[in-house]
């Protein structure tokens, strides 16, 4: 009953401050924080889709980027083609969500292991770096959109009021877009991880062959998972390709998969707000010492200020020292407290059970 | 004859060289409690991974209740109503045991009636005191009641135990034969058990398996005084 | 007649890189149980291992051939004993400090030798084949990789190391009931595994030049090798890049290089979801 009650707490406390945040930011903010903020909240999204697929679903997947880039490219062709972007915008939640579709069904029908599937998104990641790379050339178009290869497509227009064409989505906009979805996002997701559904899959996560012998088909749960997954990496995907006017390959590539499986490894897997602030923590970083670097500096700022060294760094510590990540650590941390100060008052509730086997 | 609740033909697993459980007829009839019994190695584990699906036949067929599951799914099998404890716990580890059942009682219930199944199902399993505690922190016998009340969620029609008296104190044991015949007036079971005293109390029918194969098949009493059970049973079990 | 030489000499090169490129991950792989991201990374230090020690004068063939291996393979015990080790049976775990290390080392190769490419001349010239030339240095790469499997296969077969390596790969508490010390097994093989890896970087800088993230072109195409080809590292890495090798020539030539690529990364995929056990998982079973 004492958890449940800390959940409520937890989730009016999340939507209290998310709310503050997303009305007071932008009276308060520059106009470039403001703009910053923007890529931590769509960022934040690509975190979740992860915390889903991996921390809930015990999906390994190393190629979460796959669906952020076809979500990004599939907006920015079509925004192209179409120029109202209601449409764009479906496809690029539609068409990474049935990519991942079919990539589950391959691998989870085919009974792939965990490690394999590391390495085959992985490797599909690649393969898509790789083909988006050399597609530099004009005769690489779609309808009218050119694909420019490791050039990438420059002036991708925005999101606009649905139906209106001539209502673009203005920086600030953005910004509210981005941080109302980020919160849509969050509890949806928590909502749909209290649904049964939610529950299933982390039981199949627990112990999958105890699912399977209950009666529930892994291999449709996974399948559902990752799909919604790559929905929602893809959805991040299209916000990035609006904030920035511009996509190319390098959103497929390593880096930017292994950044995104920091941030859930560094929050925690199993949370959802663990890789929200694994994501947002890890990008001030990054900026801030990219930030302070100085030109014509000496090595060791250059070092300093080299985000794979530092996000390296940060992956080996974490999995060395603390593998569960930051949120869970800090509740157990929190509970040994509370139990610490509980202990004279209430001495043991539950007399003798561990002591029989 | 009525068409028996499960029959194997000629079921046989091999891995590579190792015949693990070698051309087994089998037949169970309707709310039959039939004990397995057999030394270490013996199969009995390994014909119950074909039974629920976990192992695909090398050949040979089984049947539940005329229809030939050897090549469906484990979850497939679950569906049709066969429940198995296996020899190692297998548990949610990582949940409360309210959550176990739940995740068990959920797949036959719908969400609102299945919190009512879940409390039942803890009293009957005596966990009740228990339920908020995550079931890897559990001493082992109480894990094997976890996974007892998991497959009873379910409510299957057979019930295959696999070692369920293991790692048990004594008066737990008596427990749980108590509740194995309770079990029976509702359900079929097969019980693979080592402890002696248990299949006294349990069992009337015997399958003694020996090296991959079906030994000898009767009353328990003339099980436990057949020489040759003695030989490869008993008698090694004594010897180690 | 010529042309077909030439794509012969061509898809034997292709194998050859590829053989070489992977089995340094395999002997890690296949012995420890260890998916090594930074294997990249690995190839990478080895190529700029050669190419530091040419330019301070060294002789080219010594560079690539010896100080390569020996700086990457210290690195490589280095790493087992400082974040390897405490990972032991946690292969999910191991694979992300493993990349970890990789963007670690990613950080602080361009640090140290800037975003550039830099490369060495390929020594030995070319040659004529009819109408077509090719370099003399492809064929030394095929020589270095066969010379490469057939060293491995000769200590597998012949010494005690190799009696200890297959049996570990069958059974991985055999080295411990041969009364060795597992520590130092695991250390030597990683040592091994990452000297092999540096020679690989290093006999390919001078083709492909070196870069702080060529690790990342590298990866991927030894991994699906080591993994395409299943437990026994000689005959696993060896039939993988057979396999391998040859879709990725013949796209090549069909297309383009980069489909090349592409053809094999897919080729890899499907081949994982047939033979989740990997080649000698399902033939070649007894093989080394
Ligand atoms: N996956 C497997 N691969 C290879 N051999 C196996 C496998 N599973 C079981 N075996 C072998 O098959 C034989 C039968 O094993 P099984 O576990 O069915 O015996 P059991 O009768 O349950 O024994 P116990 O009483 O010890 O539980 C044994 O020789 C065992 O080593
Ligand atoms: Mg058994």
């Amino acid at each position: 009953m004492n958890d449940r009650a800390l959940n409520v707490i937890g989730l009016a406390l999340v939507g209290v401050v998310g709310a503050a945040f997303l009305i007071l930011t932008p009276r308060f903010a520059e106009l470039d924080a403001v703009l910053e903020l923007t890529v931590f909240m769509i960022m934040a999204i690509l975190a979740l889709s992860l915390a889903l697929v991996w921390g809930y679903g015990g999906i390994l997947c190393f190629g979460q980027s796959a669906f952020f880039g076809l979500g990004a490219y599939t907006y920015a062709i079509a925004m192209f083609n179409i120029g109202e972007s209601t449409g764009p915008l479906l496809l690029a939640i539609g068409l990474p969500a049935a990519f991942a579709a079919l990539l589950g069904y391959f691998m989870f029908y085919g009974r792939i292991s965990d490690v394999y599937l590391g390495v085959i998104t992985l490797t599909v990641t690649l393969i898509l770096f790789n083909s988006v790379n050399s597609t530099a050339g004009p005769e690489f178009h779609i309808g009218v959109a050119r694909l420019g290869g490791f050039n990438g497509i420059p002036g991708i227009p925005p999101l606009n009021i649905p139906g209106n064409k001539a209502a673009p989505v203005d920086l600030e906009g953005m910004f509210y877009l981005a941080t109302a979805s980020l919160l849509a996002t969050y509890f949806g997701l928590r909502w749909l991880l209290a649904s049964r559904f939610g529950r299933i899959i982390v039981g199949i996560r627990e112990n999958e062959r105890r699912a399977e012998l209950l009666g529930y088909d892994p291999r449709v749960y996974k399948l559902a998972t990752f799909t919604v997954g790559g929905a929602l990496a893809g959805f991040a995907g299209c916000l990035f390709a609006n904030w920035g006017a511009f996509v190319s390959p390098t959103i497929f590539g390593l880096a930017q998969s292994a950044q995104i499986i920091i941030w859930v490894i560094v929050g925690g897997r199993g949370t959802l707000i663990g890789p929200i602030v694994g994501c947002i923590g890890i990008q001030w970083l990054t900026t801030a010492l990219g930030a302070n670097q100085p030109s014509g500096s000496d090595w060791m700022t250059n070092l300093m200020a080299n985000a794979p060294f530092i996000l390296g760094i940060i992956l080996v510590a974490f999995v060395l020292l603390v593998p569960r990540g930051l949120v869970p650590t800090l509740g157990d941390i929190g509970h040994w407290l509370l139990r610490l100060r509980a202990r004279p008052a209430a001495p043991s509730l539950k007399p003798k059970q561990a002591e029989e086997g | 004859m009525a068409v028996p609740l499960l029959e194997t033909r000629d079921l046989t697993m091999h891995f590579g060289g190792v015949r693990a459980v070698h051309n087994v007829n089998f037949t169970l009839a309707e709310g039959e409690l039939r004990c397995l019994i057999g030394p270490n190695g013996a199969g009995k584990s390994t014909f119950f991974k074909m039974l629920t699906g976990q192992l695909e036949p090398s050949h040979g067929r089984v049947l539940f209740r005329g229809r030939d599951i050897s090549h469906a799914h484990a979850h497939e099998i679950a569906r049709l109503g066969i429940g198995i404890k296996t020899q190692v716990p297998n548990v949610f580890d990582g949940l409360s045991v309210r959550e176990n059942i739940w995740l068990a009682a959920s797949r036959i219930h719908s969400v609102r009636h299945a919190n009512g199944v879940v409390d039942e199902m803890l009293a009957r399993i005596g966990l009740i005191p228990a339920a908020d505690r995550l079931v890897g922190q559990l001493a082992h016998g109480q894990r094997q009641w976890v996974e007892l009340g998991i497959v009873l969620s379910t409510d299957p029609v057979l019930i295959l135990l696999d070692e369920p008296a293991a790692g048990m104190t004594h008066e737990e044991v008596q427990k749980t034969a108590e509740l194995v015949r309770e079990i029976n007036r509702t359900k079929a079971l097969i019980v693979v058990e080592h402890d002696m005293q248990f299949i006294r109390m349990i069992a009337k029918q015997v399958t003694v398996f020996n090296q991959g194969r079906v030994l000898v098949e009767d009353a328990v009493e003339d099980i436990l005084r057949n020489p040759l059970v003695r030989d490869i049973y008993l008698g090694k079990q004594a010897a180690a | 007649m010529d042309l077909v030489v030439l794509v012969a000499i061509q898809v034997l090169y292709a194998i050859a890189s590829l053989a070489l490129i992977s089995v340094g991950l395999a002997i890690i792989f296949g012995m420890m149980r260890v998916i090594n991201l930074a294997h990249g990374e690995f190839l990478m230090l080895g190529g700029y291992a050669a190419i530091v020690a040419t330019s301070n004068g060294m002789s080219i063939w010594l560079a690539m051939l010896v100080v390569a291996p020996i700086v990457v393979g210290i690195i490589g015990v280095i790493v087992e004993r400082t974040i390897i080790r405490f990972l032991y049976g946690r292969m999910i775990d191991t694979m992300l400090a493993t990349w970890g290390l990789s963007l670690f080392l990613v950080g602080l190769t361009t640090a140290m030798f800037g975003n550039t490419t830099v490369g060495i001349s390929a020594p030995l010239g070319s040659f004529q084949i009819g109408a077509y030339r090719t370099s003399v240095y492809t064929l030394f790469v095929i020589a270095v990789a066969t010379g490469v499997l057939a060293g491995i296969y000769a200590v597998m077969r012949w010494t005690r190391l190799g009696l200890l390596a297959r049996g570990t790969m069958q059974n991985a508490n055999m080295a411990a009931a041969l009364g060795v010390n597992p520590p130092r097994v695991y250390a030597i093989t990683f040592g091994v595994g990452a000297a092999l890896s540096g020679l690989a970087g290093a006999v390919l800088a001078p083709v492909s030049g070196v870069f702080p993230t060529i690790g990342v072109a590298y990866v991927a195409k030894s991994f699906i090798t080591v993994i395409g080809g299943g437990a026994a590292i000689l005959s696993g890495t060896a039939s993988a890049s057979v396999l391998f090798g040859t879709i990725n020539q013949i796209a090549t030539f069909a297309t383009t290089p980069v489909f090349g690529e592409v053809a094999l990364l897919a080729a890899a995929i499907v081949l994982i979801r047939l033979l989740p056990q990997g080649i000698t998982g399902r033939f070649f079973r007894r093989g080394l």
